[in-house]
């Protein structure tokens, strides 16, 4: 059992690492247009940009 | 005279040598229009972002600082087919932004916390049955601690802070019982862990709060996306004025950046943002919008005009009293309080449900360790029992029970073209059962219409159309339209307050007052209908007359009928004449009506029909339906109506029909009849479970099936809401 003390810790820490991607998305805007996040996913690549896009 | 436009009050730094403007769009609904806008905009040089929020319906720009000017963005829209207009964030939106954010971050930390401390409870609870040691048990329940309490600390703010809101009002809200469940299950659940006991309820605690959470979020996000495109429609609607800025030069400036003693100039044609008074100038207003009169009004030097007139016939020159906000009549403001501050006692079938349902859960669990007492439980076997009691019947299903339906309900409605305005809305418009209708604007079109167009020869009206494409006055503009003219006539002139001349092959062409193309004799016969506007067309020796006004609502009669099938009764409130008012009635065969009402007789009628019990629904679209609209049990409004009557109705319908009406009642009956259900069913699952919990045998994991079984029966039961509305009937 004594390998509770290597997986239990792992397993937050892999829970964790989600809510902070989580919160890194939400802060970085990804869900403020759901609709046109849906379509850019199959639109044509854009001719590439000098700067890439950030909101 | 020079015109510029200015767009710098829209215009923001966005970082080092950026500058940074929102545009609201019109027409973009797919993603090849998002590809081809982003394209076209980024080809400008100097462009740095350009990026379309499709669910908004908005254009982010940025750009080097001081290279471009605003405007071209607007021009290259145009060129690529889309109407753009210059967006400012509305201070409510931005809270509701905000809001939105925080719940879907509680959200985040309260789905984490669940997911992990469930993966906690699953091994406890296998173990209990099975071989698990006491001190790997305690092991984790404490670590489910460590997740549960900070994770409920910070997602539960939402509901602490409006319990104690609430607390501190000496009144009680859903969210009272909500924090005394999870605060109760919280405390006991690190007692018990302390005295190494078998049972902890972090699981049910936390996930609680996520399911709630779940229902906050909805709530709140079909809000924010109401509150954008009411912010877009507002930006659409393009409320500038023409400022001077010097004493031959105007701009073309937001209302916004208008302040009182500025003088701004008003062309023919033309609607007025802003209240004033003329200082130079001779011309006709029309003044529907703001007390429902459909005859013209003359202004002159001294005249008072109000935001929502419309210059006819002359330009003027206005002298601004008061800034955008404060654009109004004294008498609609006072008016327009008093209703609101009544209304503001209408209280929510959430909060009449948790009124009745608090005090009868507090008092079965504080029975329920009494009973126990007397039985001959220990203190503790007892509280832990109520403690349970209180998990059970922690409203949860109840907090999904009406959210859930007002987002499919109000997705539904947005696709009829319906945008709701308060949140409660759909529970009142439920109960409606008596519709009074405003007839300028609402009843019929707001736009004029050509009413004999058969009669004249299709050459003639298309000459006329293209002529009266040189005019400015919305007479002419509607027999352009109604030609579906594009190509004006050149050399035209237009001699202001009489109409438009212009001579094609040696033939003179005149379109005006029938006294300016010598009409007058034809007018005779035709001079019938009150309503109309008469205009008179000649080529030559050939004389023409044209009726114009406003036409009813196509299906307008359609509408009225399927109101009468449901069993609602209708009538007219009309602050326009007599003869008008009677000729729509007639027509839609409404038998009760009343002309030249004022907005206090028109409140009058309300209170008085409110006294013999009717619920009301007013739908009006004039700044003089304002104060009733606010005072009827629930209020319409069509988009095209006054700013103020838009932000004081709880519904706003798009488009021309007025079938929005119809579908808005059957939606919001549907959804009514949905909450009511979901409502019973969460009362119905805790009578079920209410027994099981005070016999004590609850243990965590009954508490966690019955709670996601319930909230998740709720929720699929709300999606019933989302079959299609029929076609008016």
């Amino acid at each position: 059992m004594e390998i509770l003390v290597i997986l239990v810790p792992l397993a937050l820490m892999l829970g964790g690492a989600g809510l902070v991607a989580f919160l890194w998305s939400l802060r970085s805007g990804q869900y403020d247009d759901l609709d046109g996040a849906a379509w850019r996913a199959i639109a044509d690549d854009e001719p590439p940009q000098e700067a890439p896009v950030k909101r | 005279m020079h015109v510029t436009r200015d767009f710098s009050h829209y215009v923001r730094t966005a970082g080092e040598g950026v500058q940074h403007i929102d545009l609201a769009v019109e027409g973009v609904h797919c993603a090849g229009c998002m590809a081809k806008i982003e394209r076209g905009l980024s080809a400008i040089p100097d462009v740095t972002l350009a990026r379309v929020n499709l669910t908004d319906r908005r254009v982010a720009l940025e750009w080097k600082a001081g290279t471009l000017d605003p405007g071209r963005f607007i021009d290259r829209l145009e060129e690529l087919g889309y109407k753009a207009y210059p967006f400012e964030t509305e201070s409510a939106e931005v809270a509701e932004v905000a809001e939105s954010r925080f719940l879907l971050r509680c959200l985040g930390v309260a789905a984490f916390a669940t997911m992990n401390v469930m993966m906690l409870s699953i091994p406890v609870w296998s173990g209990n049955v099975s071989d698990m040691l006491p001190e790997q048990r305690d092991f984790f329940h404490w670590l489910s601690a460590l997740i549960a309490l900070p994770a409920a600390a910070y997602a539960g703010q939402p509901f602490f802070r409006s319990a104690w809101r609430a607390l501190s009002a000496k009144t009680t809200n859903m969210d009272v019982p909500i924090s005394i469940g999870v605060i109760l299950a919280l405390g006991m659940s690190v007692v018990e862990t302390i005295h190494h006991a078998e049972h902890a309820y972090f699981d049910a605690a936390i996930m609680l709060l996520t399911f709630l959470l779940v229902g906050r979020f909805l709530d709140q996000n079909m809000r924010r996306r109401t509150r954008a495109v009411a912010g877009n429609l507002a930006a659409l609607k393009a409320e500038t004025a023409a400022k001077f800025v010097g004493p031959d030069e105007i701009s073309q400036v937001p209302v916004a950046a208008i302040h009182p003693g500025d003088i701004v100039l008003l062309r023919p044609g033309e609607r007025c943002a802003v209240d004033g008074t003329v200082i130079e100038g001779r011309s006709e207003i029309d003044q529907s919008l703001i007390t429902g009169e459909t005859l013209y009004v003359t202004a002159e030097q001294g005249t008072p005009v109000y935001a929502g007139s419309m210059n006819i016939s002359g330009t003027l020159r206005v002298r601004v009293s008061a800034a955008s906000e404060a654009t109004l009549l004294a008498e609609i403001t006072r008016l327009l309080d008093n209703a609101l501050a009544a209304r503001s006692r209408y209280m929510r079938l959430a909060d009449r449900a948790s009124r009745l349902y608090a005090p009868v859960v507090h008092a079965t669990a504080f029975i329920t360790i009494l009973g126990w007492v007397v039985a001959g439980a220990s203190w503790h076997d007892a509280i832990v029992t109520g403690v349970a009691v209180l998990i059970i019947t922690c409203p949860c299903a109840l907090g999904l029970a009406i959210p859930t339906v007002q987002t499919i309900a109000s997705g539904a409605m947005f696709k009829s073209g319906v945008l709701l305005n308060s949140g409660d809305a759909i529970e009142r418009l439920a109960e409606a059962d008596h519709v009074i209708f405003d007839k300028t604007g609402t009843l019929t079109l707001p736009d004029l219409e050509v009413m004999n167009a058969a009669d004249i020869p299709a050459d003639i009206f298309d000459l006329a159309g293209r002529l009266a494409l040189s005019s400015h006055h919305p007479v002419a503009a509607a027999v352009a339209q109604a030609a579906g003219a594009r190509s004006p006539i050149v050399g035209a002139v237009e001699e202001p307050g009489q109409g438009v001349r212009a001579t094609v092959d040696g033939v003179e062409l005149r379109l005006g007052r029938p006294s300016f193309c010598g009409a007058e004799a034809l007018v005779e016969g035709v001079m019938v209908d009150p309503e109309a506007s008469i205009v008179a067309f000649s080529k030559g020796t050939e004389k023409f007359v044209l009726s114009v006004r406003q036409g009813l609502r196509p299906d307008a009669q359609a509408v009225i009928a399927a109101l009468k099938a449901r069993k609602i009764g209708i009538e007219i409130l009309s602050g326009d004449r007599e003869p008008a008012v009677k000729a729509a009635a007639h027509a839609l065969g409404v038998p009760e009506w009343r002309a030249g009402v004022t907005p206090a007789d028109k409140i009058a009628r309300i209170e008085e029909l409110k006294q013999r019990g009717a619920k009301v629904l007013m739908v009006g679209d004039g700044m003089n339906d304002a104060p009733s609209l606010a005072a009827a049990h629930v209020s319409m409004s069509p988009i095209s109506a006054a700013h103020l009557s838009q932000a004081t109705a709880d519904l706003v319908f798009l488009g021309r029909p007025l079938a929005p009406v119809v579908a808005a009642i059957d939606a919001s009956r549907k959804a009514l009849h949905l909450m009511r259900q979901n409502l019973w069913l969460a009362i119905g699952y805790n009578v079920l479970a209410v027994p099981v919990a005070i016999s004590g045998i609850v243990t965590p994991l009954i508490a966690a099936a019955a709670m996601s079984g319930s909230s998740i029966l709720v929720m699929l039961n709300s999606l019933r809401a989302r079959s299609k509305s029929r076609e008016i009937a």
